[in-house]
């Protein structure tokens, strides 16, 4: 058919007759729909009727846009609703008449001050809930953990060795690179510092607390967060996903024994080691810029150090197992509390990287009292 | 009917690496009919349909659909043949980050400018079309049964009242009222809107009740395609296996 696709309209003997002319199909009729909307709020409830003859090709959406004119009549049964001879209208418009009903508005929100204050406490509460559930989940674990100490046989090692080379080994390149730059920035600091009050030497002590004390372990334990952590909690969310967690329970694997302890495991394990990896690394970016820049050589600076306390070297490396065995736990928490969508997924893996990193200087700071109290 | 098959498949070939999916696959799909594909699991019905729809490049062979060789369409061409066909994987492959209304309104809305207002509309329209109850309309597909998901995804696949449909075994996962429901609705808007159904299916019933013709793929290729009774007169030992066993027997007497 060749007729122009468009819509008329007039009134007869107190009735509305539309007529819908050409091809009414999902690509053409939204030119229409608001027209279609102003005919149904005009016109007589009961006295629409609709003039068939002129249609071309009709689809599902063009029999809707036509049939909603018809909503106040009753039916398309009711006689004389229809005109005109179009026989695949007639059982399009039967078909979707009366198919879409109102969904219940949403209700509206309360004043802004209310919401916001809403907002606030729900976030306070669910942080809570979080630091909760994270403290239960970490007895879990360690639960799991010495019920595997008596049973050494039912951890699974390859796992653990797995997690040992990806989360560990492979994170020494990185975690070497940069503890490099964060020992030569503190040397270059230290240096230009205490030279303004002749006390150049002590950059060497500046250095080596700092980086063994501190800068290491929390320069590991961030890349760790954002390295493995998130891996975690992709990797078990994932499984989550596609029910692999339940399948595991049905057939009596604890997904915390095989899931979550191998990797608790591996990092606890290969933390203390990448520590020490950084700690060399720091040591030395350090002894290179104080060569450069202060012509410290590098045999007097090991002299000096070698006469520092070996305990600041111990206060940063018992640190490094409990960030690991925290960092692992909040990963793997998350991942198994991974929805069945998406986008919880991807909230996850950022709630578990914030909230681990979150974790590690709190800890750290808590560290700091302690050590303080202990005068070490 | 026009002469020329919506759907045309010469020589196919497939592969996973050195396993061999299809070799020598021709299949013509007419306009206006409901072509079902039979073949026990693994012979490669998903990969011929993704392989038709163009997500998997054939390794050989030719397919066109609407005329046009699908693999070597421009992006134009592409977009304006997606635009006349609505696919159903066999998951469901809904958006999981989407109600199910804003599933359909992601196909509405990529193809066609249109109001909020007439898309919640059409959308609904669909929604209620393939069977699933208003309130499904918010809910999450996670939130979703298996069966419901099936329903969704044909509301999607219906979205823009396709010329061609793609099912990947639509009937699996619904109960048997759902089944014979789905099976009305195929026929209703196949009579009306003269659709074109290519049906990926196991349901014995379904092909007996709304598919025109059925082809068969077994050993790499499509051994046979025709109507249900001709198919019931092969000499084929997996055709006469599939349509002469106990449930293939209790199908065929209920289907008249
Ligand atoms: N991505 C893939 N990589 C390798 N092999 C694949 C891939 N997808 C499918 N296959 C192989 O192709 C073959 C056909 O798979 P396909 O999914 O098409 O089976 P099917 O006929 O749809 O079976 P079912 O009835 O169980 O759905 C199988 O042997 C499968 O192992
Ligand atoms: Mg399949």
């Amino acid at each position: 058919m060749a007729v122009q696709t468009g819509l008329d309209v007039r009134v007869e003997a107190g009735r509305t007759i539309v007529t819908p002319r050409g091809d009414w199909t999902a690509t053409n009729v939204p030119a229409f729909d608001a027209q279609m909307r102003a005919i149904e709020k005009d016109a007589t409830p009961g006295r629409v009727a609709i003039d068939l003859s002129q249609l071309g090709r009709i689809d599902t959406s063009g029999a809707y846009v036509i049939s909603r004119v018809l909503s106040m009549d009753g039916a398309p049964q009711a006689p004389d609703a229809l005109i005109g001879d179009h026989h695949v209208a007639r059982q399009l418009i039967e078909l979707v008449y009366g198919k879409v009903t109102p969904t219940a508005p949403e209700p509206p929100p309360g004043p802004g001050v209310l919401v916001t204050l809403d907002r606030a406490g729900r976030a306070l509460h669910s942080a809570w809930i979080a630091l909760l559930t994270t403290l239960g989940f970490l007895g879990e674990t360690m639960a799991a953990g010495v019920r595997g100490l008596g049973r050494p046989d039912r951890i699974r090692w390859a796992p653990v060795f797995h997690v040992m080379e990806q989360a560990g080994l492979n994170a020494l390149p990185i975690v070497a690179t940069l503890s490099f730059f964060v020992g030569a920035v503190v040397a270059y600091i230290g240096a230009n510092i205490l030279s303004q009050f002749g006390a150049d030497v002590f950059a060497v002590e500046l250095v080596v607390i700092a980086v063994l004390r501190e800068f290491s372990v929390v320069i590991t334990a961030i890349l760790l967060a954002g390295r493995s952590d998130s891996a975690f909690t992709a990797q078990i969310g994932s499984m989550r996903m596609q029910q692999e967690i339940d399948a595991m329970r049905v057939i009596g694997l604890d997904p915390i024994e095989a899931l979550v302890l191998p990797r608790v495991l591996a990092c606890v394990v290969m933390t203390p080691l990448l520590v020490f990896g950084s700690m060399m690394m720091g040591i030395f970016g350090g002894m290179v810029v104080l060569w450069s820049s202060l012509d410290i050589s590098p045999g007097y600076f090991i002299v000096r150090m070698r006469d520092l306390p070996i305990q600041h070297f111990w206060v940063g490396m018992v640190k490094a197992p409990v960030f690991a065995l925290v960092i692992a736990v909040i990963g793997c928490r998350h991942g198994l509390e991974v929805g069945g969508d998406v986008e919880s997924l991807g909230n996850r893996v950022t709630a578990s990287v914030v909230q681990s990193i979150f974790a590690v200087i709190v800890i750290d700071a808590i560290f700091a009292m302690i050590y303080m109290e202990l005068n070490i | 009917m026009s002469a020329e098959p919506v759907i045309q498949v010469r020589g196919l070939e497939t592969r996973f690496g050195s396993h061999v999916i299809h070799q020598g696959v021709d299949l013509d799909v007419r306009r206006g009919e409901v072509l079902g594909l039979v073949g026990g699991s693994g012979t490669g019905k998903s990969v011929l349909l993704n392989t038709i729809i163009g997500l998997k490049r054939p390794d050989g062979g030719e397919i066109r659909v609407f005329g046009k060789p699908i693999h070597n369409a421009s992006r134009a061409e592409r977009h304006a043949i997606e635009q006349r066909w609505g696919v159903m994987f066999q998951g469901g492959a809904l958006f999981s980050s989407l109600t199910v209304r804003e599933n359909v309104q992601a196909v509405l809305r990529e193809h066609i400018a249109m109001s909020q207002a007439l898309m919640d509309e059409l959308a609904d329209l669909k929604i209620a079309l393939s069977g699933l109850p208003p309130s499904a309309r918010s809910k999450m597909p996670s939130e979703l049964s298996g069966g419901m998901r099936k329903r969704a995804g044909i509301a999607r696949a219906l979205a823009l009242d396709p010329e061609i449909l793609f099912l990947d075994e639509p009937t699996a996962g619904l109960d048997p009222i759902g089944a014979s429901e789905f099976d009305e609705l195929i026929l209703e808007l196949k009579e009306s809107l003269g659709l074109t159904v290519f049906m990926v299916t196991h349901d014995l019933d379904s092909l007996h009740a709304i598919c025109d013709r059925v082809a068969v793929l077994a050993d790499r290729k499509v051994v046979e395609v025709a109507p249900i009774p001709e198919l019931l007169r092969s000499t084929h030992p997996w055709i006469i296996e599939y349509f002469q066993g106990p449930r293939g027997r209790a199908a065929s007497a209920k289907g008249g």
